[in-house]
C-alpha cells in the first residue's frame, strides 16, 4: 500500500493508502476526524467539503494519493487552540444555521471559501447562488443564508485570520 | 418571560459539538475489532433466486464470512412487520407479505438484499460482494400502482390476489352521495401525489456488537425511535430477548419519518455479528439510501367536490390508490388511512365525507411516513379541490374558504377527527396582510409586461398531530401505545437531567425541554441536562415523529416536574418544619407560607439525598420521578400559507417570489426552534411541488436513483420566508402545544400548484412542476408522464 503524508489541520501526518482510497476516508477512519462527513456519492451534496491549500474541495471527489503534499483544513481546525470559535462557526449558532448538524461542517467550510471569492459583504441571491454544492434537508437554508451573511461580516470585523492554511 | 424560559429565542445547547465536527453520529462510533458489510442486492424488480454461489466471494481477501437468506433462515430469525393493522371494508385484515430480512426465494425490488459479506475493510467487503455469482430467474414486474390491481397483472406475493393489502374506506358513502345528487356545482380532479425520498443528508447505519462473555447485544442506529426498534427486534423479530439488546441512537442527521422503520440491514448487523462474534457496522451508500431507504407519498386518487350555489361545501369524496411497494413497512398501513382520511374535512364544515382507499403491492421500495405522512397527501386533494373550485365558480379563493370555515368548537368532522380550538379566519387574515395580496393585481401587471405570468395560490391546511392518544389509535389497528415518557432525576447539587422517550435529530430538545425545567424549577438553564437515545438510560419511550415531542414528550416532562415538586415540598416542609400544605414553590424557592422561612432548591435537593431531616418511615429519601404521559387527543395546527409565483413564458421555469406562513401551533417554547421547523418543512413541501419525484421504468427499475438524476433543493430554489403565527392554545396538553414539524410539508404543494396554475391558466399540472412540464401545460399539451 502506498504511503501519503500532508499537513492537517497544521499536523504533519502519515499513512499508507490504497490507491483508491478517497480523502474523505483518510481523513474519518485513519486521521479519525470525523467532522467532514458523507452524504452522498455523486459529489452533490457537499457534506465532505474541506480546504486542500486554502480552496474548497470535495473530499469525497479526491483520492487521498491526490493530496500528498497539501496542507488540508478540516472543520475541526477552525476554532483557535485556545477553544474561541471561529466567527463563522459563531454565526451559524447565533443564526440557528443548522438543524441536525449532519451537512454543518460542509456548509460552514463552504461559506469560508464563499468569504475567500466574494468578500465580506455577501448579498442573499449571491449566498444562495453560491451554495449550489451544499444540500442541507433540515433548515431550507433560510437560516443558512442569514448565518452565512453575519460569518462573513463578523469576520471582516475581527481581523480574524483565515482558517489555518 | 425570561431569557431561557418557554417562548425565548434560546441559542440552542447541542450547536457547540455540530459546529466543531465533534458530534457523534452512527459511522462516526468505532468498536475493537469492527468488521464492515456490504451487500449483495438484486438488480431485477421481481426475480425468483435459481441459485446463489458465495464460493468465488469467501476466498476473497479479508472476508470473514458471506451470508445468506437460507442462513438466516437456518437461524430462525423472524420476518420484519408492519404493526398496524388494517382491515378492508368487507372486515378482512391486511394482507401483510412476509418480509424476511435478506431474500431467499424470490426478490421484489430493485434493492432487495440477497446476501451480505463481512469483510475487515469496507473495501474487501465491496470487492468481495461483486464476486457473489447469483443466478435470477427474471420475473415480469408491477411498478405502477394504478394498474397493480389490473386483471392480467403479475401477481407479486402468494395469496395475495391482484396484490392489494387491502380496500379501506371511511365516513357515509351514503349520505356523501346524497350530497352529491344534490349538489350545484362539482368540482373534479385527478391528482397523483408524487412519489419522494426522504433522503436525509445522513445516509442510515448500523452498527452491532455480540458480547461473547454476557450474550448481550449492542446496536448503534440512525433511529429516531431506539425502543421501538429494540421492542421490534427482540419480540418480532425474535433476535434475543429484550433485556440482551440496547439501542443507542446517538446524534443522527436527520430523519423526516424515513428512520422511524425498522430495516433488515439493523437485523442483518446484529445477526451477523453474533455469528461472527465481532462487530459489524454498515452504512448506507447513498445510491444504496435511493433503493431502501422508505419511500413517502405515491397516491393516485379520484377526487370530488360538492357544493351549492353560495359555494358553501356539501360533500367530499375521494378513491385513492396508495403504493405500500414490495413490502409493508412498520408503519405503512396507517399512513394513507388514519392519518390521510381522517384531515380530509380540511379547515371547512363539510357535512359528509367519503374516502376509499385501496393500498398495492408493486415491484418498488417499500414506501412508509415521510414529513406529514398523509397530512400533505389530504390537504393536496382538499386545498386543490377548494381552489379549482373557486376558479370554476367565480369565486374569490379567500372568499370561498371564509364561507366554509369551521367556527366553533369543538367540532366534530365526518372522518373521526374532533377539533378541539383553532381560529381559521385568524391565521387566513394575518396572512393575507403580510403577503400584500391587495397589490398583487398590479405586480402581476408588471410582471406580464417582463413575459413573466404571476399566479398565486392558498393552502389553509390542517393536521394531526402529537401522535397520539394510545387506546384510540389502538381501536383504529396500531399494535403500540403512542404515549411519552420522562424522568426527571435531581442530582444531590440540585442539577436535573431528564430522561426522555423523545429522540432529537434536528430539532433541539436539548434546548427547548431544558428551557421548560429551567422555567418551572427556576433554575438555570445551564444546570439541565437532557438525555435520549439510549436504551440503557432511558427505559422505554416511543421516539420522534409525527410532531409530538411538543404536545407528547414535554408534557411527559411537566407531569413528572409536578410529582418532584409535590415531593420536593415533602422535603422543605421537613426542612422548615412546617406543614407540607403550607409549603410555596416559586422562582426557584420554597417558603412557608405567609412567613419569611425559605429554602433555596439547591438546599432541598441536596436534603432530599441526605435525608437528615427526616425519616425512612416518614419520606423516602431521593428525588427522581417518572411519568408516562398518555395524550387525551391529537392535537390540531393549522394555518395558512400563500405563495406567489412567477413562471417565464418561454422557459416554464417557476420562480418563487414570495412565500406567507402563518401557522397556529398553540404555544410556542423557542420562537427560534419553530420558525426552523417551518422552513425546512416548507422546503420540503416545495421540493415535492417543483422538483422531486422518484421515477421507476417499466421493468422497476430506478432511474432516479442518485442524487445526479433526484432533484434536491437547493438555496438558489427557495426563497426566504415570511413566517407568522396566530395562537391559539391546545386544551388537550397542559402546555397548550400543538406541534410543528411537519406542518410546513403539508401545506405547501397546494400553494405552490395552487400558485402555477394560477399562473398559467390551466388545471392540467402534475407535480413535480418543473419547467418542462409547466412549459408543456402552456403549449396546452398533457404533461408528459416519466417514463
Amino acid at each position: 500500500m502506498p504511503a501519503v503524508s500532508m499537513t492537517v489541520n497544521g499536523k504533519a501526518v502519515t499513512g499508507d493508502v490504497e490507491a483508491r482510497t478517497l480523502l474523505v476516508q483518510f481523513l474519518r477512519e485513519n486521521l479519525r476526524l470525523t467532522g467532514t462527513h458523507v452524504g452522498c456519492d455523486t459529489s452533490q451534496c457537499g457534506a465532505c467539503v474541506v480546504h486542500v491549500d486554502g480552496i474548497a474541495s470535495k473530499s469525497c471527489t479526491l483520492l487521498a494519493l491526490q493530496c500528498e503534499g497539501a496542507k488540508i483544513t478540516t472543520i475541526e481546525g477552525l476554532a483557535e487552540p485556545g477553544g474561541a470559535l471561529h466567527p463563522m462557526q459563531e454565526a451559524f449558532r447565533e443564526n440557528h444555521g443548522l438543524q441536525c448538524g449532519y451537512c454543518t461542517p460542509g456548509m460552514i467550510m463552504a461559506a469560508l471559501d464563499i468569504v475567500r471569492r466574494r468578500g465580506n459583504d455577501l448579498d442573499e441571491h449571491t449566498i444562495r447562488e453560491q451554495l449550489d454544492g451544499n444540500i442541507c434537508r433540515c433548515t431550507g437554508y433560510h437560516n443558512i443564508v442569514k448565518a452565512i451573511a453575519a460569518g462573513a461580516k463578523a469576520m471582516a470585523k475581527g481581523g480574524t485570520r483565515q482558517a489555518a492554511e | 418571560m425570561s431569557a431561557t424560559g418557554i417562548g425565548a429565542a434560546v441559542r440552542r445547547k447541542e450547536d457547540f459539538r455540530f459546529i466543531t465536527g465533534s458530534g457523534q453520529y452512527t459511522d462516526d462510533v468505532v468498536r475493537p475489532g469492527e468488521t464492515r458489510a456490504a451487500f449483495v442486492r438484486s438488480p431485477h424488480a421481481r426475480a425468483k433466486i435459481k441459485s446463489l454461489d458465495a464460493s468465488a466471494a469467501k476466498k476473497m481477501p479479508g472476508v470473514v464470512a458471506v451470508l445468506t437468506g437460507a442462513d438466516l433462515a437456518n437461524d430462525k430469525i423472524g420476518n420484519l412487520i408492519c404493526g398496524w393493522m388494517i382491515h378492508s371494508k368487507d372486515g378482512t385484515p391486511m394482507k401483510m407479505a412476509p418480509h424476511p430480512a435478506i431474500a431467499s426465494g424470490t426478490v421484489n425490488h430493485v434493492g432487495d438484499a440477497v446476501a451480505v459479506v463481512i469483510g475487515e475493510t469496507l473495501a474487501q467487503a465491496r470487492d468481495a460482494a461483486e464476486k457473489v455469482k447469483v443466478d435470477y430467474e427474471v420475473l415480469p414486474a408491477v411498478v405502477d400502482p394504478a394498474k397493480a390491481q389490473a386483471a392480467g397483472a403479475p401477481q407479486i406475493h402468494a395469496d395475495i390476489a391482484k396484490n392489494t393489502i387491502y380496500q379501506w374506506h371511511l365516513g357515509d358513502a351514503k349520505a356523501t352521495a346524497a350530497a352529491f345528487a344534490a349538489a350545484k356545482h362539482v368540482t373534479k380532479l385527478d391528482i397523483i401525489n408524487n412519489r419522494l425520498v426522504p433522503n436525509a443528508i445522513e445516509p442510515r447505519a448500523a452498527l452491532a456488537e455480540y458480547d461473547v462473555g454476557t450474550d448481550h447485544m449492542t446496536l448503534w442506529n440512525t433511529s429516531q425511535n431506539p425502543h421501538v426498534a429494540r421492542l421490534v427486534i427482540s419480540a418480532f423479530v425474535g433476535m434475543t430477548p429484550e433485556h440482551k439488546l440496547r439501542v443507542i441512537a446517538p446524534d443522527v442527521g436527520g430523519g423526516f419519518g424515513s428512520k422511524i422503520f425498522i430495516y433488515p440491514e439493523e437485523v442483518v448487523c446484529l445477526w451477523a455479528s453474533r455469528k461472527v462474534r465481532r462487530p459489524v457496522k454498515w452504512t448506507a451508500e447513498r445510491s444504496e439510501s435511493f433503493l431502501t431507504d422508505a419511500h413517502g407519498r405515491d397516491h393516485v386518487t379520484h377526487a370530488e367536490l360538492a357544493l351549492d350555489g353560495q359555494g358553501k361545501i356539501l360533500a367530499l369524496r375521494a378513491k385513492t390508490i396508495a403504493n405500500l411497494g414490495a413490502y409493508m413497512s412498520t408503519f405503512s398501513s396507517s399512513v394513507p388511512t388514519y392519518l390521510y382520511g381522517t384531515l380530509l374535512s380540511g379547515q371547512y364544515d363539510i357535512p359528509s365525507i367519503y374516502c376509499e382507499v385501496d393500498a398495492v403491492y408493486t415491484n418498488t421500495a417499500p414506501v412508509d411516513a415521510y414529513r406529514g405522512a398523509g397530512r400533505p397527501e389530504a390537504t393536496f386533494v382538499v386545498e386543490r379541490l377548494v381552489e379549482v373550485s373557486a376558479r370554476q365558480m367565480g369565486i374569490e379563493p379567500a372568499e370561498l374558504r371564509r364561507r366554509n370555515f369551521i367556527k366553533t368548537f369543538p367540532h366534530q368532522t365526518p372522518v373521526i377527527m374532533a377539533y378541539d380550538a383553532g381560529d381559521y379566519h385568524a391565521s387566513l387574515k394575518k396572512a393575507l396582510e403580510i403577503a400584500d395580496v391587495k397589490g398583487f393585481a398590479k405586480r402581476k401587471r408588471e410582471a406580464a409586461r417582463h413575459g413573466k405570468l404571476r399566479g398565486l395560490g392558498f393552502s389553509t391546511y390542517i393536521e394531526a398531530c402529537g401522535i397520539a392518544p394510545s387506546q384510540a389509535v389502538g381501536s383504529l389497528g396500531a399494535g403500540v401505545g403512542l404515549w411519552e415518557s420522562a424522568e426527571v432525576r435531581v442530582n444531590p447539587t440540585g442539577s436535573v437531567e431528564v430522561l426522555t422517550g423523545s429522540h432529537s435529530h434536528g430539532q433541539g430538545h436539548e434546548t427547548t425541554f431544558a428551557q421548560l425545567v429551567s422555567e418551572r424549577l427556576g433554575i438555570p438553564f445551564e444546570n439541565v441536562s437532557i438525555v435520549h437515545g439510549d436504551t440503557d438510560k432511558v427505559q422505554f419511550g416511543m421516539g420522534t415523529y409525527g410532531s409530538r415531542s411538543g404536545a407528547v414528550g414535554m408534557s411527559a416532562i411537566v407531569k413528572a416536574l409536578d410529582k418532584v415538586e409535590a415531593k420536593a415540598k415533602k422535603v422543605a416542609a421537613f426542612m422548615l418544619e412546617a406543614a407540607e400544605g403550607d409549603i410555596e414553590f416559586k422562582d426557584g424557592k420554597f417558603t412557608v407560607a405567609g412567613t419569611d422561612k425559605s429554602a433555596a432548591w439547591g438546599d432541598v435537593a441536596l436534603n432530599a439525598y441526605i435525608a437528615h431531616k427526616f425519616t425512612g418511615a416518614e419520606l423516602e429519601p431521593g428525588l427522581k420521578e417518572t411519568s408516562f404521559y398518555d395524550p387525551t387527543n391529537f392535537t390540531f395546527p393549522a394555518g395558512c400559507h400563500i405563495c406567489e409565483v412567477e413562471v417565464d413564458i418561454d422557459t416554464g421555469k417557476t420562480e418563487i417570489v414570495n412565500w406567507t406562513a402563518v401557522d397556529d401551533f398553540g404555544t410556542v417554547i423557542n420562537p427560534m426552534i419553530v420558525e426552523g421547523q417551518v422552513h425546512g418543512g416548507i422546503a420540503q413541501g416545495i421540493g415535492q411541488a417543483l422538483l422531486e419525484g422518484a421515477v421507476y421504468d417499466k421493468s422497476g427499475q430506478l432511474v432516479t436513483g442518485s442524487m445526479m438524476d433526484y432533484t434536491m433543493p437547493r438555496a438558489h430554489d427557495l426563497p426566504s420566508f415570511h413566517v407568522g403565527l396566530t395562537e391559539t392554545k391546545s386544551p388537550s396538553n397542559p402546555l397548550g402545544i400543538k406541534g410543528c414539524g411537519e406542518a410546513g410539508a403539508i401545506a405547501a404543494p397546494a400553494a405552490v400548484i395552487n400558485a402555477i396554475t394560477d399562473a398559467i391558466g390551466t388545471e392540467n399540472l402534475a407535480m413535480p412542476a418543473t419547467a418542462n412540464a409547466v412549459w408543456s401545460a402552456l403549449q396546452g399539451a398533457k404533461p408528459r408522464q416519466a417514463a
